[in-house]
C-alpha cells in the first residue's frame, strides 16, 4: 500500500473497521471461554484470540478479554511459522488446515500454553492468520499442571510441538492427536479444549469473512496499514508527553528454583522524542533452573506493563513500534534452547512488568502505581484421598495487594498482573480436596506504607485432612517485597511456613520448593506480599491513619512507627501535638 | 386493614415505576365493560423520598386512589442505596477466620488493563466480627457454635449502632443449623427483625458471594421496609386501603408486607419490569424470541427472551466486586446511552464513550451548560430529533451552538463540517452498541434471524432499525408507549417465584426419583408462597430446567425440562441437542453432569387488553392526516426529504415506506430508508429491515 491510498480512507470508516475487527476477536474469546472444558481457560480466561498479518503476522486486533500476558505474543508464533512455511521448513496450509504449537524458542512463553493458527483465505491467497492461545491445564513432564520448580531442561517440563497440522483440511488428525493424548495427562479432556479452541478460530473466520464482504478486501487491507500507523501514533503522543531522559527500574526473583540466588532485572528507559527504549542489560545471566524468559515473552511483558499504564491505545503492532526493546542477550531474559521456561508466564513476566512500573513511576508520577504484589501465588497440593480411593491434584492461586498512586491506595487481593482470573472458592476447594481453610484473611499490616498506601496481601491457612500429599510451591517476592515508589515503603514479603507434626518448614528458597511431603493434620500458612507505598507515609493525612487502625488494618504503634501518627490511648483519635513531633 | 383484590377484570390496575428521572404511572380502568380506559401520568421522580413522586403521580392521573383495585409498584429505592452507599449501619458474624471474604473477594481488578481502582465492601472490617464454629463441606459440624462468643458479638455490633445484622458462616447451605441457631439467639437481644442469614437467600457454596448477597440484603433491608411503610401510609391517606405489590428483580410481583424479607431481590427490578413489559406485548403480537434494548441516557440494558420468556441468571453483578447470586431476570448494561461523549483521540479517530454527559450537564442540546459532544447531539443536528420540541423559547442553546462545538471539537480533526462528524459519530454508536449487544445475546450461539429487536426507553427507538441491520435481525418491534414500559411492566407482571438446588452428580448415575423430589419440592414451595399473597392469580404456570455440562466443565447451559418427571435417555439427548445449538460441536466421548435443578412457578394475571394504550379516538383515517411536517434528516451520508408522523394519530391499517420519523410524547421512532412499517392491533410498531 502507499502512504497516499491509505489515508484517502475517511476517518469514519477507519473507525468502523478498527471496531469491526475489534469484535471479530472478542467474539472469538468469548466462543473459546464458554466451550472449553479447562477450568484454566473457562474460569480463568487464561486464552487469547488474535489477527495477524500475512505478511510477517504482526498483531492486527486483540481480543480485549485475553489474559494480559498474551499482550502481543501471539505475533511471535505467528511470524515464526509464516517465516517457516517460507522456508520450507514447514508444510504449507491448504484451506481448512489449523497449525498448533508449543515451543516456546519459537516465538512462545511455556509449553502449558497451546497456540493454534489458522489462515483466512480469500480467493485462494491468504488474507491474514486468525492464531489463539489456550493454557492446558497438563501438558506432560516432571510434575502435572507443568510448573516443576526444579526443572533443569525443557524437556523435563513437557511435550513440545513444533508446528504441525492438527487439522487437515477441516478433518483432526488422528495420528498427531494420538501423539498428544499418549503425552498429557487428563488426556480425555482434552478433545472438549481442542474442539473449541478450533472453533473459535472457525467463527472468527466466518465473522472476518462478514467483514470482508461488507467493506471490501482491499478497503479493509488499507484500514489495517492504518490503523497500524494511528496506534503508533497514539502512543507516540503518549509518549512525546514524558520529558526526555533516562529512567531506571528493577526487580528481582527470588531465585531460579534450583540455585539459591537472586536474579537481577535492570532496565534502563530512555525517553527521547517520541519513543521509549527498554535496555535491560546488566540483568542476571540465564539461569539453571525455570525462572527464564524466552523472547517473546520478554516482548509481551514490556508491552503488558506499557498497556497497562496506557490503557486507552488499542492493541496492535503499531502501538508497540514505538517501543523498542533491545534483544536481552546473554540474561535470563532471552533464554534459548534448553532452557526451562516454567516460570516465564507466571512469574517472570510480572517482576519485568514491575521493573517497567519502577521506572516509568518517575517519568509519569500521576499515572504509574508503586509496584503490586504480582504473584500468581502457586500452591499445589497433590496427593491420594483414602476417603474416596482417588489420586487428586488441588491448585491455590491468590492474589496481593497492589501499589499506591497518585490518587488512592492500592487495592487489596488483586489479581496477579498478568491475569484477571478470579481465585477459587473455600467452600469449593473443601468439597473438591480433602483439605480445611483455618483461616482466610486480610494479611494485616502487609501494604506499604505511603502518602497513598499499598494494598494488603492475603495471609490463609490450610490442613491436609486425610491420607498424604506432596506440597509444592511456584511463588515469588520472599526475598524482596514490590517496591514502593517515590518514597514509599516496600509492601510485605511473601512467606511460606510448612507445619509439618506441628514443627516449622520454611523453603530454603523462601517462595519455591517441590514435593514437600505432608501428612493428615499437617498444615500449610501463606501470607501473600503486600503491594508498594508511594510517596512520604509521613504525608499521609493523619485521619486515614486512624480509620486504617480502627479497621484493624496496622497497629496503634505502626501508625506510629510507619506513618509518624500517634494516635489517644484508647486509639479512638490523633493525639495532634504528639503526631506533629513524630512527624517534625 | 387489607381486603382481596379478588378476581381483576372490572377493576382499576394501576402500574407505578420509580426511575432514574421520572415516575410513570400507567392506569387500566377495566369497569364498566367493553375496551379498557387507559391514564398515563409521568412526574418527575422524587429521590429523598420516592412516595411523594409516587402521590403526585397518582394525582396527575385525576382517578380517586379509592377507586384503584390493586397497586403494583416498581421501585430504585434499594438500586440507589447500594450504588451510592446510602446503607443501613450493618454487622456481620461470621465463621472464626473469615471476617474478610466480602472484602477480599476473589481476587480481581476493576478492569483487565490499568493497576488502579478501588473497592470498599459492603460492611467495613470493624463491623464485621468471628465466633467459633465450623462445618465441613459435607455439613458435619466440626467445631460447635460458641454462643457466649455470638451473645458478645452481637452485644458489641449493637453498642456500634447496627440496626440489621448477616450471619455468614462456611458451608450454611450444606447445613444451616449453626446459622439458625445463631439467629435464633440474635433475635432474643436484637431490637428488630432485620436479621439475614447467609443461606437463606442462596442456598449455593461460594462464600463470597452468599456472604455478599446476604450483606446487601441486610443492608437495604430497614431502608427498603421503611419506604414501603412510608408509602403505604400515603396510599391510605388518599383513600388506597389494600395491599400494595412490589416488583422483583424475576420480573415477578410479592407483596409489600413480604417484600423487605428478601429486599435484594429488588435491587435489579427496575431493568426486569421493562423486559416484562416485553415479553408481554410482543407475545399478545405472536413474537416470542426477542432482544429487548432499552436505551437510556446513560446507559442500555440489554436481555435476552425466547419461546416469550425472560432469560433469568443468577449470577448478576451489579457493579465492580458485587454480586447478588439470586434468580434475576438476566439484564445486561452496556455503557452507550444519549450521553455518551463523542471525542476525537490522539490518532485521529472518533471514540464514543464510556465517558457519560449524564443528566447533569447532560448533552449540549439539554441547555443545562454541557459541551462536550453526545449521541443525543447526533441525533438532533441529523434532524432526527426535533429541535423545536428539544430546544424550549428558553433554551439558552441553539442548533448552531451544537454544530459549533462538533465542528470544533471532531470535525476539525478529521477535516469533516458539523453534519458529517455527527454522521460519523452515530455510525460508530451503533456500530459499537451492536457489537456490545450481540456479545451478550446472540454470541451465545442464536440466530439473529429467529429475533426481533423491541426497542424502548427514551433513546431506543431512535437507534433500533439501525442497530438491527447491523446486527441481522429482519425487524423491530416499537411498542404502543415505549417511555412507560416499565410501568406497563409492573400492571401485566405476573406474581412469581423461582428456586434453585444444586444436585451435581453425572446424569449416568444421578437418581432420577431425587430429581423429580427435588422439582416437585420446588413447584410445592411456590404455590405455597403464591396462595400466601393477597391476590389471586388466574392460573398457574410452571417451567422446569437442568444446568447442566459435561463432566469436567465449569460452565453451564441452561436445558428446559418437560416436566418433574424425565428420564436418563431424555435428559442426556435434551443437553446434546442444546450443546450442539450453542456451540455446534458434538462430545460422545464425555459424559453429561446435571449441576442445577430449577422452577419458576407463575401466577399468571388476567390478561390486560393493550389496545387503547394509545387512544383510538386519536388515530386519523388516512396516512396523510398523520403528517406532522417534512424536514431534512441525514441518512447514509446525504439529507434526505423526510415526512414526520405523529404517531398517536396514525391509521392502524397505515404502511409506511422509510425515511420516515414518528414522532410522540415519550420518544422518536427513526425509519431507515428502505424500511417499511406495519401497525399491529395493539398498535405496535413493526419494522420489516431492509437486509445489508
Amino acid at each position: 500500500m502507499t502512504g497516499r491510498r491509505a489515508t484517502k480512507l475517511d476517518a469514519i470508516t477507519l473507525s468502523v473497521i478498527q471496531a469491526a475487527l475489534q469484535q471479530v476477536c472478542d467474539e472469538m474469546d468469548l466462543v473459546f471461554s464458554r466451550a472449553a472444558f479447562s477450568p484454566v481457560i473457562a474460569e480463568a480466561n487464561d486464552r487469547s484470540d488474535g489477527i495477524y498479518s500475512a505478511e510477517d503476522g504482526s498483531l492486527i486486533a486483540q481480543g480485549a478479554g485475553g489474559l494480559p500476558v498474551f499482550v502481543g505474543v501471539m505475533q511471535y508464533s505467528t511470524g515464526t511459522l509464516i517465516e517457516r512455511i517460507r522456508e520450507g521448513v514447514t508444510a504449507p496450509p491448504e484451506p481448512g488446515d489449523i497449525y498448533i504449537v508449543n515451543d516456546p524458542y519459537l516465538g512462545g512463553t511455556h509449553l502449558m500454553d497451546v497456540r493454534f493458527a489458522m489462515p483466512v483465505w480469500r480467493g485462494g491467497e491468504i488474507y491474514c492468520w486468525l492464531s489463539n492461545t489456550g493454557h492446558w491445564p497438563d501438558i506432560g513432564g516432571a510434575v502435572p499442571g507443568g510448573f516443576s520448580a526444579s526443572a533443569t531442561a525443557v524437556e523435563q517440563e513437557g511435550l513440545r510441538l513444533p508446528p504441525v497440522k492438527l487439522f487437515k483440511k477441516g478433518v483432526l488428525d488422528p495420528e498427531i492427536y494420538a501423539i498428544i493424548s499418549s503425552n498429557i495427562r487428563v488426556a480425555d479432556q482434552r478433545i472438549g479444549d481442542i474442539r473449541a479452541q478450533a472453533a473459535a478460530l472457525e467463527v472468527g473466520a466466518e465473522r472476518l469473512g462478514e467483514v470482508l464482504d461488507r467493506y471490501g478486501d482491499e478497503t479493509v487491507r488499507m484500514a489495517i496499514a492504518e490503523l497500524r500507523l494511528r496506534a503508533a501514533a497514539q502512543m507516540r503522543a503518549r509518549i512525546t508527553e514524558i520529558p526526555d531522559g533516562i529512567y531506571r527500574g528493577e526487580a528481582y526473583v527470588d531465585s531460579d528454583g534450583v540455585v539459591n540466588a537472586p536474579l537481577t532485572i535492570a532496565l534502563a528507559v530512555e525517553k527521547k522524542g517520541d519513543a521509549l527504549t527498554f535496555d535491560f542489560s546488566g540483568s542476571s545471566p540465564p539461569c539453571t533452573g525455570p525462572m527464564n524468559s524466552v523472547l517473546a515473552t520478554t516482548l509481551s511483558s514490556v508491552y503488558l506493563a506499557m498497556r497497562h499504564i496506557f490503557p486507552e491505545v488499542p492493541l496492535s503492532a503499531g502501538a508497540f513500534d514505538p517501543l523498542l526493546v533491545k534483544r536481552p542477550e546473554g540474561t535470563f531474559l532471552d533464554a534459548r534452547y534448553p532452557r526451562p521456561v516454567s516460570g516465564c508466564a507466571a512469574e517472570v513476566s510480572q517482576r519485568i512488568a514491575e521493573a517497567v512500573f519502577s521506572a516509568m513511576v518517575k517519568a509519569l508520577p500521576d499515572e504509574v502505581t508503586a509496584a503490586p504484589a504480582g504473584s500468581s501465588g502457586n500452591f499445589a497440593l497433590g496427593g491420594h484421598d483414602p476417603a474416596r480411593g482417588r489420586d487428586f491434584v488441588m491448585y491455590q492461586i491468590s492474589g496481593g495487594g497492589y501499589g499506591g498512586n497518585a490518587r488512592h491506595d492500592g487495592l487489596s487481593n488483586g489479581c496477579s498482573t498478568i491475569g484477571i482470573s478470579k481465585s477459587p472458592p473455600i467452600e469449593v476447594m473443601e468439597q473438591a480436596f480433602p483439605v480445611l481453610y483455618r483461616h482466610y484473611a486480610l494479611r494485616e499490616g502487609s501494604g506499604g506504607a505511603g502518602r497513598q498506601r499499598g494494598g494488603f496481601g492475603l495471609a490463609y491457612e490450610v490442613e491436609l485432612l486425610r491420607g498424604e500429599a506432596r506440597a509444592s510451591f511456584v511463588m515469588d517476592h520472599g526475598r524482596t517485597g514490590p517496591l514502593g515508589a517515590l518514597g514509599g515503603a516496600d509492601g510485605a514479603v511473601n512467606t511460606v511456613t510448612v507445619w509439618r507434626d506441628g514443627k516449622a518448614h520454611v523453603p530454603p528458597h523462601l517462595s519455591k520448593e517441590q514435593d514437600i511431603p505432608l501428612h493428615a493434620g499437617d498444615r500449610v500458612s501463606v501470607g501473600t506480599p503486600g503491594g508498594g507505598g508511594y510517596g512520604d507515609p509521613f504525608e499521609r493525612k493523619p485521619e486515614l491513619v486512624l480509620r486504617d487502625v480502627a479497621l484493624g488494618y496496622y497497629t496503634a504503634s505502626q501508625a506510629e512507627a510507619l506513618f509518624g501518627v500517634v494516635l489517644s490511648t484508647d486509639g479512638s483519635a490523633i493525639d495532634e501535638a504528639a503526631t506533629a513531633r513524630r512527624r517534625g | 386493614m387489607s381486603e382481596k383484590s379478588g378476581a381483576e377484570s372490572g377493576h382499576v390496575v394501576a402500574g407505578i415505576d420509580v426511575g432514574g428521572t421520572f415516575t410513570d404511572l400507567l392506569l387500566v380502568d377495566g369497569r364498566g365493560g367493553g375496551s379498557a380506559r387507559v391514564a398515563v401520568a409521568k412526574t418527575p421522580t422524587t429521590t429523598e423520598n420516592q412516595a411523594h413522586g409516587v402521590v403526585n403521580a397518582l394525582h396527575q392521573a385525576g382517578v380517586p386512589a379509592a377507586e384503584i383495585g390493586l397497586i403494583v409498584h416498581g421501585t430504585t429505592t434499594t438500586t440507589n442505596a447500594v450504588l451510592e452507599r446510602r446503607l443501613a449501619a450493618t454487622g456481620m458474624i461470621t465463621t472464626r477466620g473469615f471476617r474478610d471474604v466480602i472484602e477480599l473477594g476473589r481476587r480481581t481488578r476493576p478492569q483487565a488493563y490499568g493497576m488502579t481502582g478501588t473497592f470498599t465492601p459492603i460492611i467495613p472490617r470493624n463491623l464485621r466480627l468471628e465466633v467459633a464454629e465450623r462445618m465441613d463441606a459435607s455439613g458435619r459440624v466440626l467445631e460447635l457454635l460458641d454462643e457466649e462468643g455470638l451473645r458478645a458479638a452481637l452485644r458489641q455490633l449493637l453498642d456500634a449502632g447496627c440496626v440489621s445484622l448477616v450471619i455468614h458462616f462456611l458451608h450454611a447451605y450444606a447445613n444451616p443449623a449453626h446459622e439458625l441457631r445463631a439467629a435464633e439467639i440474635a433475635r432474643e437481644v436484637w431490637p428488630n427483625d432485620h436479621i439475614t442469614t447467609g443461606h437463606s437467600l442462596l442456598s449455593e457454596a461460594r462464600e463470597f458471594e452468599r456472604g455478599v448477597t446476604a450483606a446487601v440484603n441486610a443492608a437495604v433491608q430497614p431502608i427498603l421496609e421503611r419506604y414501603v411503610a412510608r408509602l403505604s401510609d400515603e396510599l391510605k391517606m388518599l383513600g388506597y386501603r389494600r395491599d400494595f405489590l412490589v416488583m422483583n428483580g424475576n420480573g415477578g410481583m410479592i407483596s409489600a408486607a413480604h417484600v423487605a424479607r428478601e429486599a435484594a431481590k429488588t435491587v435489579m427490578s427496575g431493568p426486569a419490569s421493562g423486559v416484562m413489559a416485553a415479553a408481554y406485548t410482543a407475545r399478545r403480537a405472536g413474537v416470542e424470541n426477542l432482544i429487548t434494548y432499552d436505551m437510556g441516557g446513560t446507559s442500555t440494558d440489554v436481555a435476552l427472551v425466547r419461546g416469550g420468556q425472560a432469560a433469568v441468571s443468577n449470577e448478576i453483578e451489579i457493579e465492580y466486586a458485587m454480586p447478588i447470586h439470586v434468580p434475576m431476570v438476566d439484564v445486561h448494561t452496556v455503557g452507550a446511552g444519549g450521553g455518551s461523549i463523542a471525542r476525537v483521540n490522539d490518532a485521529g479517530l472518533i471514540e464514543v464513550g464510556p465517558e457519560s454527559a449524564g443528566a447533569v450537564p447532560g448533552p449540549i442540546c439539554y441547555g443545562r451548560g454541557g459541551m462536550e459532544p453526545t449521541i443525543s447531539d447526533a441525533n438532533l443536528l441529523l434532524g432526527r430529533l426535533n429541535p423545536r420540541k428539544l430546544l424550549s423559547v428558553d433554551s439558552p442553546v441553539s442548533v448552531d451552538d451544537v454544530k459549533g462545538v462538533f465542528a470544533e471539537k471532531l470535525g476539525r480533526h478529521m477535516g469533516l463540517d458539523a453534519v458529517e462528524a455527527a454522521g460519523a459519530v452515530l455510525r460508530l454508536a451503533n456500530i459499537k452498541m451492536a457489537g456490545a449487544i450481540r456479545m451478550v445475546s446472540l454470541g451465545k450461539g442464536h440466530d439473529p434471524r429467529d429475533f426481533a429487536l423491541f426497542a424502548f426507553g427514551g433513546a431506543g427507538p431512535l437507534h433500533a432499525s439501525a442497530l438491527a441491520r447491523e446486527l441481522g435481525i429482519p425487524r423491530v418491534m416499537v411498542p404502543a408507549r415505549p417511555g412507560i414500559t416499565n410501568a406497563l411492566g409492573c400492571v401485566v407482571a405476573d406474581l412469581r417465584h423461582d428456586f434453585v438446588n444444586t444436585v451435581n452428580r453425572p446424569v449416568a448415575d444421578v437418581d432420577l426419583d431425587l430429581v423429580r423430589g427435588v422439582l416437585e419440592a420446588q413447584r410445592a414451595e411456590g404455590e405455597a408462597l403464591i396462595a400466601g399473597e393477597t391476590v389471586r392469580p388466574e392460573r398457574m404456570e410452571y417451567a422446569h430446567s437442568a444446568d447442566m455440562q459435561f463432566v469436567g466443565q465449569t460452565h453451564l447451559l441452561n436445558v428446559p425440562l418437560p416436566g418433574p418427571g424425565v428420564d436418563r435417555e431424555t435428559l442426556q439427548a435434551l443437553f446434546e441437542e442444546a450443546y450442539f445449538a450453542r456451540f455446534k460441536v458434538r462430545l460422545p466421548e464425555i459424559r453429561a453432569n446435571l449441576v442445577n435443578l430449577n422452577t419458576s412457578v407463575i401466577g399468571v394475571r388476567p390478561e390486560i387488553d393493550l389496545a387503547t394504550l394509545i387512544d383510538p379516538a386519536g388515530r386519523m383515517q388516512r396516512l396523510e392526516e398523520a403528517l406532522l411536517e417534512r424536514r431534512p434528516v441525514w441518512f447514509d451520508d446525504a439529507w434526505h426529504d423526510t415526512p414526520v408522523y405523529g404517531r398517536g394519530k396514525l391509521p392502524l391499517d397505515a404502511v409506511i415506506e422509510g425515511p420516515a420519523i414518528l414522532e410522540q410524547l415519550d420518544t422518536t421512532t427513526v425509519i431507515e430508508p428502505g424500511d417499511r412499517v406495519t401497525m399491529d392491533d395493539d398498535g405496535n410498531i413493526i419494522i420489516a429491515v431492509r437486509s445489508v
